[in-house]
């Protein structure tokens, strides 16, 4: 575990980190700010998503990472206004400058598809399997513009171009195509009516290694092709690491660490990133051999948070006041904000400690 | 005991439906599993690795070939298997699939107890071994979980009841099949660990079959690499991992997403299915070595396309099945 870093700074309260990428500004496609969603439920309200902020510029790709029930497909639902009617939205969502909170029904069918769209994992659930999937490509386009009804075809056909599929497969039908030619299917369909932002839940989880290095590189290659905003979300911190600029590691509904990507998944400051880190291992690492890296404990039941640092129970490194304190977001160097009472020394100034 | 605890010899396991291709899955392989040996088999799905696992615990039957079990062949009928299906246990790889939503922790463990008549044949009443099982998998006190069902339990909690349910047959070798693809990254490595001490406090034999080369760098002592139907290498962990020999080894070392220091080799498709097994190297089609040049090279690329490779002798250490010269190097 890395102490306290020896640049400790001042605490930052809920203020988005800005892009990466020096001059250059590009124009953010997704801004989230302050984001809290709570699920009412029979036994009670649930809080899945307490005070997140994450911007996704275009030609970036961004990474959520975190385990089951830690808020992130919560999040991912919100983007595009999915998410279940029992759960209540507070904070700011943009989609391109839209606030996806108040738009109209028609402005929301304008916006899914169009500025943003999802690539869901386990493709083979979310194709239909009775339909051709050159006409399950097209669908979105046509619901969008039925004039393009002549020219549908030979779009559907560049889309399967433009992810590595002969036109050919618009015939086929979701059971004649191997896992990852589905998860290209999807992929396809998402680029279907040229949105600006993708938001990839689990993209590549039930793939192989070979495969999945073939859908991370079709992705990361659109993204840099069409300057598209990708938010990646999966549990799998090596695989954000690989594709995503910048990673934003989540817990128990909250961001409790956001950096460069090499830097998150190289040098964690967390100690939740750090377990995520080191869950899969480098391979040639004789520090590894028999070795297994994990966390005790499991992810913290959000109906029943732990008080203080809700990391606190599983936390390897935790002090006794963790129990109490819960931590603001202080930056463990430049665009790092982490929350945890190990970074950043200078622990007294609690005002700007509302994370939410 | 003499001789490996497990030896398998020029298995082939074939399915085929009526006018349909015959699919070889599993086309020729000879293997050893010394006992308590954790082995890794891995390879892309369509590989056979799985046919493999299910044959070596008598779920398909061999089309040619022979599986031996302390020596003993593996017995053809299901009566005489039931026996050796409590000595060689399966964990499947998605315990939400394998628990029964209906049936509480304390039933899904002693319904094998039960099958085996373990408790008619022991001194230990029944909820003592369901106990004994539960504490070994790590579910302490095992008594808080007898009455809970799977919903109730978080997916790391299910796969450790998975693994008591075998555990409680006492077996000798654990067969494990993508035993944490599907849980979340902090548990996983909870799950290895569980293996790895089980293997001590148990002695027990593991065969874990994965697509995950970190997953067996983390526990296996040897590992073998299966491409349709065949393993193409075998060794130690550190000799396959570190000193790959085969192209196939190190594409898939290559693009794995940790290993940022490798330039990725991306093979480009799927392997081909089993109803088509290529000519010559089974690889050849996708193999980066014949697309490069070094095959033309080493003069071998005759060889490649139209010269079949022998079943490796996993007997022999570090091996590869290649006609490259630099993949024999000793």
């Amino acid at each position: 575990m890395s102490g306290p870093t020896s640049d400790p700074t001042a605490p930052v309260a809920r203020q988005p980190v800005a892009s990466y990428e020096g001059e250059r500004t590009r124009r953010p496609l997704l801004e989230i700010e302050g984001l809290e969603v709570t699920y009412r439920t029979a036994g009670g309200e649930i809080p899945a998503v307490r005070g997140v902020d994450l911007t996704v510029n275009e030609g970036e790709s961004v990474g959520l990472a975190g385990e089951s029930g830690c808020g992130k497909s919560t999040l991912a639902s919100t983007i595009l206004r999915l998410q279940p009617s029992n759960a209540t939205v507070q904070g700011n969502i943009r989609v391109g400058g839209k606030d996806v909170r108040t738009l109209g029904w028609r402005g929301l069918r304008a916006l899914r598809w169009g500025e943003a769209s999802m690539v869901f994992q386990g493709a083979l659930h979310s194709l239909n399997p009775v339909q051709r999937v050159g006409d399950q490509i097209a669908e979105p386009i046509l619901i969008h513009d039925s004039a393009v009804a002549g020219t549908v075809q030979s779009r559907v056909g560049e889309l399967l171009e433009e992810v590595g599929l002969p036109t050919d497969r618009a015939r086929a039908f979701p059971h004649q195509l191997s896992g990852g030619q589905r998860q290209r299917v999807m992929i396809a369909m998402a680029l279907a009516c040229r949105p600006q932002l993708i938001v990839a839940d689990e993209p590549t989880t039930a793939l192989d290694v070979m495969v999945q290095a073939q859908v991370l590189d079709l992705l990361t290659g659109l993204v840099d092709e069409l300057s598209l905003g990708l938010l990646m979300i999966t549990h799998d911190l090596s695989v954000l690491s690989s594709t995503c600029s910048r990673i934003a590691v989540m817990y128990a509904g909250r961001v409790v660490e956001e950096g460069p990507a090499d830097e998150v998944f190289e040098h964690p400051q967390h100690p939740y990133s750090e377990a995520l880190s080191a869950a899969f291992p480098r391979i040639g690492d004789s520090a590894a051999r028999y070795a297994p890296a994990g966390l005790p404990g499991d992810p913290p039941d959000p109906q029943h948070l732990p008080s203080g640092c809700t990391f606190h129970p599983r936390c390897p490194v935790a002090l006794a006041n963790c129990s109490e304190y819960d931590p603001p977001v202080r930056l463990a160097g430049p665009h790092r904000p982490v929350a945890c009472v190990l970074v950043g020394e200078d622990g007294r100034d609690r005002s700007a400690a509302q994370g939410s | 005991m003499t001789g490996p605890l497990l030896r398998v010899r020029d298995l082939v396991v074939e399915f085929g439906a009526r006018g349909k291709p015959i699919a070889r899955a599993v086309d020729g392989v000879d293997l050893d599993i010394e006992a308590h040996e954790v082995v890794a088999v891995v390879g892309e799905s369509g590989s056979g690795k799985t046919t493999l696992a299910r044959t070596i615990l008598g779920l398909e039957r061999p089309t040619a070939g022979s599986i031996e079990f302390e020596g003993d062949p593996l017995p053809t009928t299901v009566r005489r298997l039931r026996p050796y299906r409590r000595r060689v246990q399966l964990v499947l790889q998605d315990p939400t699939g394998s628990l029964n939503p209906r049936q509480t922790v304390y039933e899904s463990v002693a319904e094998g107890l039960r099958i085996h008549r373990m408790v008619t044949k022991s001194e230990v009443p029944e909820n003592e071994q369901v106990a004994e099982a539960l504490s070994r998998a790590g579910l302490r006190p095992p008594e808080n979980f007898f009455l809970r069902y799977p919903h109730e339990l978080s997916g790391g909690q299910r796969q450790r009841v998975v693994i008591a349910g075998a555990l409680a047959l006492g077996p000798e070798m654990l067969v494990a099949d993508e035993p944490v693809s599907s849980l979340d990254a902090s548990i996983r490595g909870e799950i290895l660990a569980l293996l790895l001490r089980l293997r001590k406090e148990l002695g027990l034999t593991v065969l874990v079959i994965t697509h995950d080369l970190g997953l067996a760098w983390n526990i296996a002592d040897r590992i073998a690499v299966m491409y349709l139907g065949r393993l193409v290498e075998f060794g130690t962990a550190e000799q396959v991992l570190s000193e790959p020999r085969h192209p196939y080894t190190k594409a898939l070392l290559s693009v794995v997403p940790e290993m940022h220091h490798i330039q990725p080799v991306v093979l480009t498709g799927e392997p081909p299915d089993a109803t088509r097994i290529p000519s010559g190297c089974r690889f050849h089609p996708r193999c980066p070595a014949l697309q490069d040049g070094r095959a033309e090279a080493a003069a071998i690329s005759e060889a490649c396309r139209g010269k079949p490779l022998p079943v490796i002798d996993t007997s022999e250490g570090h091996v590869a099945a290649c006609w490259l010269p630099e993949s024999q190097a000793r």
